[in-house]
């Protein structure tokens, strides 16, 4: 991350004052801030050129659930299946170097994306939901005791939830949870009332997949800081969003999936401190994860192939590089830029409709997330209605059940953006979700 | 201007008469879709002959799945608890007279589901089943 660049990552305060800062022009006249020009790279994309049924284009406002590929990320797949497909870190032969050489380039890669210390920080993954796993099944089960303390927020994902209940059923750990403050964004003073020296662990996200909240990280290692207890961020959303140095923002874990920044499916990322990687006992045995074996046991394998057993998913692996160079070619505070205004924009145009609610916090820093309710008409009903018209939205409870009940709703709709959407696509969403309530409102 | 949201389909959703709990229902049974947080509770009332007198369905959910409920329950009255255990998921889906995405297949089921839970003897968890 440049210096001077907006973070989200610092106080609500500090990013209202920078986000004031950088519309003012030099003689003090409000300028439009630089923004990415979605238009540019559409041609990119190859799914955005097919059409979802005849004569209707897909408009696609999932990219929470998963980001379309690129050409890039597509071609450095293929790459690995046509040129090199061999197994890595076995053979001497040409190929198994390439495809070698490809994987743990990729790795580095990723080092360099996240502002890691080495390599040895990256330990590849099936995705977000594996490296939290991997993190509850080794750290937690070999660190946790009775009576420990699990922190988490009231609007986990199912994949930063469910392995900790699994835990605290196994070892007799508590859960608490953080609670939102009635604007939907994540409580900080709730935090603090949850947070204690019985606190092992802070397992958060930092953006809710559901509302598009920004958690301010650094407040919350701070607090885990002075607390004593080890942070995990699942950064499943933020990765994808957002420019993240784990030195910066001095995170002990942080769980991410490729497949939702332009990445293949089936790969992602646990980034871990060394220290702590070096303690934790792996979880899958098998190739590749040991130095010796003999019929009495095992040496484990250093970092970070001591949690890679078997052969990994290879060609993911290399898409995902492909996918971190694809996205760090753009200047990514426009990128931002562009999300944020795609939000407004679909704040003001969803609000002047009427009978529609809107969750997302309103004028927030948002990761690229809106998700509403509208009156008479069911998620499912809508995203149905809206799917006739090409326009792929998300609707249900998005892995995040507890959420839902905090909210006191059954289900909710979500349009998600992402750095090829246009402003067009926002005014198609309201003309359609319009066009959904005349069929709803008839009666 | 939509074949999927007929008038039926709507009717069914929003003005059922099928709608509400019984007061003494002999048999009940609850479904949900979990993921979606669509909700079917099914009462039904059955007289000595073994003919469903009355059902009644109560949830929230979409629109399919609360019409599909409400054809059901609707279409099941005076029918016989035999006659009500072989309709078939395709008479369902039939019913509604809707060509289903696999998405919203469990939509569309869930009334149907509910209805064959709430007709099959409830089981001792320690008993064997009967063909096993």
């Amino acid at each position: 991350m440049s210096s001077g660049e907006a973070s989200p990552w610092m106080t609500d305060a500090d990013t209202d004052h920078h986000l004031k800062e950088s519309f003012m022009g030099r003689a003090g006249e409000i300028q439009p801030e630089p923004m990415f020009d979605p238009h540019s790279i559409r041609a990119d994309f190859p799914a955005l050129a097919r059409e979802v049924r005849p004569g209707v284009p897909l408009i696609y406002l999932d990219n929470a659930a998963t980001s379309l590929k690129p050409w890039p990320v597509i071609r450095a797949v293929q790459a690995y299946d046509v040129d090199f497909p061999a197994n890595v870190h076995r053979g001497l032969h040409t190929l198994s170097e390439e495809a070698t050489a490809a994987y743990e380039g990729a790795r580095g890669k990723i080092a360099r994306f996240l502002n890691a210390s080495s390599d040895s920080e990256i330990i590849f993954t099936r995705g977000t939901t594996d490296s939290i796993n991997l993190v509850a099944l080794s750290w937690g089960r070999a660190t946790l005791r009775q009576g420990d303390e699990i922190l988490l927020s009231a609007m986990e994902h199912h994949a930063n939830l469910v392995p900790w209940q699994m835990l605290a059923q196994e070892k007799g750990v508590v859960i608490r949870y953080a609670e939102l403050a009635p604007d939907r964004t994540l409580d900080l003073d709730s935090f603090d009332r949850q947070i204690n020296e019985r606190t092992k662990l802070v397992a958060i996200t930092a953006m809710s997949n559901v509302l598009g909240t920004i958690v301010p990280i650094q407040e919350i290692t701070r607090r885990a800081r002075s607390a004593g207890a080890v942070l995990l961020v699942d950064a499943a959303q933020a990765v994808p969003h957002q420019r993240i140095d784990v030195r910066a923002l001095d995170v002990d874990f942080l769980a991410f999936s490729g497949h939702k920044m332009c990445g293949p499916t089936g790969i992602g990322v646990l980034y871990g401190r060394q220290a702590l990687l070096d303690q934790m006992p792996p979880v899958i045995g098998g190739g590749d994860m040991v130095t010796h074996v003999d019929r009495a046991g095992a040496e484990w394998n250093e970092l970070p192939w001591k949690f890679e057993a078997g052969t990994p998913p290879i060609a993911q692996a290399i898409g995902l590089g492909a996918a971190v160079d694809y996205l760090s070619q753009f200047p990514w505070d426009q990128v931002v830029a562009l999300h944020h205004s795609l939000v407004r924009r679909a704040e003001a145009l969803l609000s002047a409709i009427g009978g529609i609610h809107l969750l997302t916090p309103p004028n927030q820093v948002n990761g690229g997330v809106i998700s509403f309710t509208v009156d008479r008409v069911h998620p499912h009903d809508l995203a149905q209605i809206l799917d006739r018209s090409g326009v792929a939205i998300r609707a249900g409870q998005h892995c995040a059940m507890p959420l839902h009940q905090t909210l006191g709703l059954a289900a909710t709709a979500r349009a998600s953006f992402y750095l090829y959407n246009k402003h067009e696509d926002v005014d198609v969403l309201a003309e359609m979700l319009q066009n959904a309530q005349k069929v709803f409102h008839r009666r | 201007m939509d074949d999927f949201y007929r008038e039926e389909i709507l009717d069914h959703y929003f003005g059922s008469s099928q709608r509400g709990r019984l007061d003494h229902p002999s048999l009940s049974a609850d479904g949900t879709n979990p993921l979606c947080g669509d909700a079917i509770h099914i009462d039904l009332a059955v007289d000595e002959q073994g003919t469903i007198s009355a059902a009644r369905f109560d949830g929230a959910g979409c629109a399919i799945s609360q019409a599909a409920a409400s054809m059901l329950t609707e279409y099941l009255e005076g029918r016989t608890t035999d006659e009500a255990r072989a309709v078939s998921a395709e008479e369902m889906l039939k019913m509604l007279k809707i060509p289903f995405t696999p998405a919203r297949l469990k939509c569309a089921l869930l009334g149907w589901k509910t209805v064959q839970k709430a007709l099959t003897p409830k089981a001792e968890p320690d008993q064997p089943a009967a063909n096993s």
